[in-house]
């Protein structure tokens, strides 16, 4: 392993200080004078035509601005899916439209003096409903006599296909091989289907933006977005206003997990302000984020594997059925990574298929969220590998070694299954799942508890394994930049496009440049995420901006690096060759002479041929190096009761080198909680109308430290030759586990196998008593 | 209304209605790291020591707040410049991510740390009951707690 001095550190993240202290600013922290305040009304009906819409009585209240709705604002059919251009979601939705297509779809929005007026009068509109007879079972969305809740007018800009005769909102198909002969190879056959359920983000900053004119008179988003430049490009799309007049800014943010790539709040404020000159501030309700933003997509996996006795598989189908509920954002792209990001991990099995169809129904709208379909593949995966190694007793782990994709091959998937068009073919150069895979059943112990149901009364435990991939970036797409100079006492502001919602960015993209200049990570002032002052970046999601930022920066600081010792050389009398960089100098061998930074940028800012030592880079990448993880549990069954008790959870991740070890586990222990929590404990309930019944934080049963349980995490040492100084990605892949492992652990303790979650005592208990009966 | 409020150990004469919310008079003053995460007295983000007690400002009504009370926000503890050990603690061990949740915990775990200088992880944890993250996972916040109480411990 090569030495570094600020990477593979666990430097001290460069906001949090600011952050324990209060002094950061998020969203609503920013003070508007003389602002409007902003209150959105919702459709109470699943499925509904308004017919009319009077808001006479909200404007004759004092302090109401204005009222906006489908009668008064401009229909421009976009999406509100925060991905590049053209993105590939179907553009489906409106500012606000005339059809409601679930509980907590929009219907105005009222615009007041101060928020409590705001509130009162949205209460005082008057909306006349054609109530319409909804759709909830999207196994149901593509029979002919399901309503359509979409026109055919609502397609892809990116022409991917689209039926709204069906409520497909997306479909994709790939195979290889042959599927037939795979089939009758097998000596049997295991054909299972498994459920993932809606969840939530539950970023505990809601959903905020504030808009306002700045002194030239340009409409300046503050918002808490994780992806600044999508949000200006849809801003400026969906208000018809110009983009050159828009100025996004994101400050700090409290929490994304891919709940703020949705833009889908800024061109309401936005309208807010455009039209009546003046700040507005829209910050949605705990209520309004659980039902009215976005949410994990249900997704209902069958798996069909033709298994030989010896345990190879000569057939796998994964049929996948997206809910992407109201609308169609990231239904395409969700469904794609239930395969792409899933089927390759087992790259030996040569007959293949992926059949993925994402529908429309009356209820919440799906989103982007943390794990990205690969979260709702790897829960059948890992189930489906569970029950073929116990059907011929074969040891999961190493059942797991011997298929799974290792350094220096490929898969088939990885070319055939892209973000919305084909995929980009590669191979894997790093891959330490095997190490994961020891270090798991090491600290879970399981061996000696695998089998061995051991019981406590009416309790038994039971240990259970899931392994998991995600990606480093979409290749060929995202694109991401960065800007640097360097000032006279030998720092750098480096002003990037990448967007930190917490997940500790602005700090590693540091590491990465100092690594590069060879200077203390406090020397790199970080500027971030302002579409007027930082270059363009995609923005936070899938699993980029260490990888592909970080290529940016590193690139960027490499320039840097060249016009340094360029300067050094000149003052020097030097031979570039002869100079190398240390602590902040440079050194020429030959002459044993050497410069500081700061000479050297005085020299270059005021002495001779003078210049500013600046640079910029851009950074697309041609490929997405899987992170591998491994997640073991160890669960406690009440067999009187069904109530599950996790004893233990471990987790091992190759995310390559990890810039700053102590941010890398933060991210595992995060997502691997979440995950748990998914499995154990969140749902969405609704009544028989689609109306959520849990919208609130208790309700839906979000974990406090209490409900966590011993939990290890551990990061393997990795080198991936591609990444920025062998970094790969590790913030989505921890929360991909839990949900398999517990099923698994839970089967192996009482035998009964859990094709959807979450694992609440009432479902254990059931799946007990059914199998009993059969 | 008007009234005089005690907040970091400067009076502060706030005005506000009469059904306001401590968390919104506050914010409306100034005091913006006093965060707002849900207004249902669920997650804590809104947490300020009352006399040393940790309330829900989003469940107080101003009006109930007396003059002789005194109220501590998470800049009253310690700021940039300088932090307090728990603050500093928290920097160290990496358990401020998005940080929303931060200062509410911050304040919880001094709360905490003087009741119980030397708190096991399970009192950590339950002290934190009120407060939820969604980052963290909350494995490097107890050990931040931890650590906060053993440097405490030596000064």
């Amino acid at each position: 392993m090569k030495k570094y001095t600020t990477v593979g550190k666990p430097e001290k993240k460069v906001d949090s200080l600011s952050l324990a202290t209060g002094s950061s600013k998020f969203v609503d922290d920013f003070e508007l004078i003389d602002a409007l305040h902003c209150k959105l009304v919702y459709s109470p009906y699943a499925y509904a035509e308004i017919i009319d819409i009077d808001d006479s009585k909200v404007r004759a209240l004092d302090g109401v601005v204005d009222v906006l709705h489908y009668k008064n604002v401009k229909q421009i059919l976009h999406t509100s899916a925060g991905q590049g251009f053209p993105e590939p979601s179907p553009y489906d939705c409106l500012i606000f439209d005339s059809i409601m297509r679930f509980v907590g779809d929009r219907v105005a929005m009222v615009i007041a003096d101060s928020e409590k007026i705001a509130e009162q009068a949205a209460k005082l509109l008057n909306v006349k409903y054609k109530i319409m007879e909804p759709l909830f079972d999207p196994e149901k969305a593509m029979d002919p006599e399901s309503p359509k809740l979409h026109d055919a007018s609502h397609a892809y800009p990116i022409g991917a296909k689209y039926d709204a005769d069906r409520n497909l909102a997306a479909e994709v198909e790939i195979s290889f091989g042959d599927m037939k002969k795979g089939e009758e190879a097998a000596d049997f056959i295991i054909d299972e289907t498994y459920h993932a359920h809606y969840g939530q983000h539950c970023a505990i900053e809601p959903h905020s933006v504030k808009t306002m004119f700045d002194e030239m008179g340009r409409l300046v988003i503050i918002s808490s977005t994780q992806v600044p430049f999508h949000v200006r490009r849809i801003v400026a799309q969906a208000c018809d206003y110009p983009l050159k007049k828009i100025r996004v800014i994101k400050p700090r943010i409290g929490g994304g997990f891919g709940s703020k790539q949705e833009v889908f709040l800024e061109p309401l404020a936005a309208l807010a302000s455009i039209r009546h000159k003046r700040p507005a501030r829209l910050i949605i309700s705990r209520a309004e984020v659980f039902q009215c933003s976005r949410t994990r997509h249900p997704i209902r996996v069958r798996l069909r594997t033709g298994v030989k006795n010896d345990g190879e598989i000569t057939s796998l189908e994964m049929d996948s059925l997206l809910n992407s509920g109201a609308y169609g954002s990231h239904a395409l792209t969700v469904l794609s990574n239930c395969g792409s990001k899933v089927l390759p991990l087992f790259n030996k099995i040569e007959n293949m298929r992926f059949l993925g169809r994402s529908v429309y129904t009356n209820l919440p709208v799906g989103g982007a969220y943390r794990g990205y379909g690969a979260t709702q593949g790897y829960m059948a995966l890992n189930q489906h590998f569970d029950i073929i190694t116990r059907r011929l007793d074969l040891d999961l782990p190493e059942y797991i070694k011997k298929w799974h994709i290792q350094e220096g091959e490929t898969s088939g998937v990885f070319e055939a299954l892209g973000e919305g068009k084909d995929g980009v073919p590669q191979i894997v150069n790093s891959c330490k799942l095997d190490e994961c895979i020891d270090i798991c059943i090491k600290e879970i112990d399981w061996y000696n508890k695998r089998d061995k149901k051991i019981k406590n009364g009416d309790k038994v435990r039971g240990v259970g394994l899931a392994v998991s991939m995600q990606g480093s970036a979409i290749p060929l797409v995202d694109m991401a930049a960065a800007y640097m100079k360097m000032n006279e006492d030998g720092s750098f502001n480096m002003n990037i496009g990448a967007t930190d919602i917490g997940t500790g960015s602005d700090t590693i993209l540091a590491q990465i440049a100092a690594e590069v200049l060879g200077i203390p990570l406090d020397k790199i002032i970080v500027y971030s995420s302002d579409t007027d002052r930082t270059p363009f970046d995609v923005g936070a999601y899938a699993s980029s901006t260490t990888y592909l930022s970080g290529r940016a920066v590193q690139k960027c600081a490499n320039k840097i690096k060249k016009q340094i010792l360029g300067v050094a050389a000149e003052m020097m009398n030097a031979e570039l060759d002869d100079l190398y960089v240390e602590e902040s100098e440079v050194f020429d061998k030959k002459q044993k002479t050497s410069k500081t930074y700061s000479e050297i940028c005085c020299y270059s800012l005021y002495d001779k041929n003078q210049f500013q030592i600046q640079a910029e880079a851009s950074e697309v990448v041609e490929q997405s190096p899987p992170p591998f993880m491994c997640q073991t549990a160890e669960v406690e069954v009440d067999t009187k009761t069904g109530d599950v008790k996790l004893l233990e959870f471990v987790s091992a991740v190759d995310c390559g080198q990890a810039i700053n070890p102590q941010l890398a586990e933060g991210q595992v222990e995060g997502a691997t909680v979440n995950g748990i929590a998914y499995a154990m404990t969140e749902e969405y309930i609704f009544s028989d109308k689609g109306n959520l019944l849990n919208k609130g934080f208790k309700s839906y049963k979000i974990p406090t430290a209490a409900d966590i349980p011993p939990m290890k995490s551990y990061v393997v040492e990795s080198h991936e030759e591609s990444g920025p100084f062998g970094a790969k990605s590790v913030s989505e892949i921890g929360i991909n586990g839990p949900m398999p492992a517990i099923a698994n652990a839970i089967y192996d303790a009482i035998g009964v196998r859990m094709y959807a979650a979450p694992f609440t005592p009432e479902k254990v208990y059931r799946a007990m008593q059914k199998q009993l009966k059969t | 209304m008007e009234a005089r409020l005690n907040v970091n150990g400067k009076a502060v004469k706030v005005e506000f209605a009469p059904e306001e919310l401590l968390l919104d008079t506050l914010r409306n003053h100034g005091f913006t790291e006093v965060k707002s995460g849900c207004k249902e007295g669920e997650c804590g983000a809104c947490i300020v020591l009352l006399n040393g007690k940790p309330i829900n400002s989003c469940l107080t009504f101003t009006a109930a707040v007396l003059e002789e009370d005194k109220l501590l926000t998470v800049k009253g503890i310690g700021n940039l410049h300088e932090p307090h050990v728990i603050q500093q603690a928290f920097v160290d061990i990496g358990a401020v991510q998005c940080g929303f949740c931060t200062p509410g915990i911050v304040l919880a775990s001094y709360a905490l740390l003087k009741n119980n200088p030397r708190p096991s992880d399970e009192e950590v944890k339950k002290a934190m009951d009120g407060n939820l993250c969604r980052c963290t996972g909350y494995v490097k916040i107890v050990e931040a707690v931890k650590l906060a109480a053993e440097r405490l411990q030596k000064k």
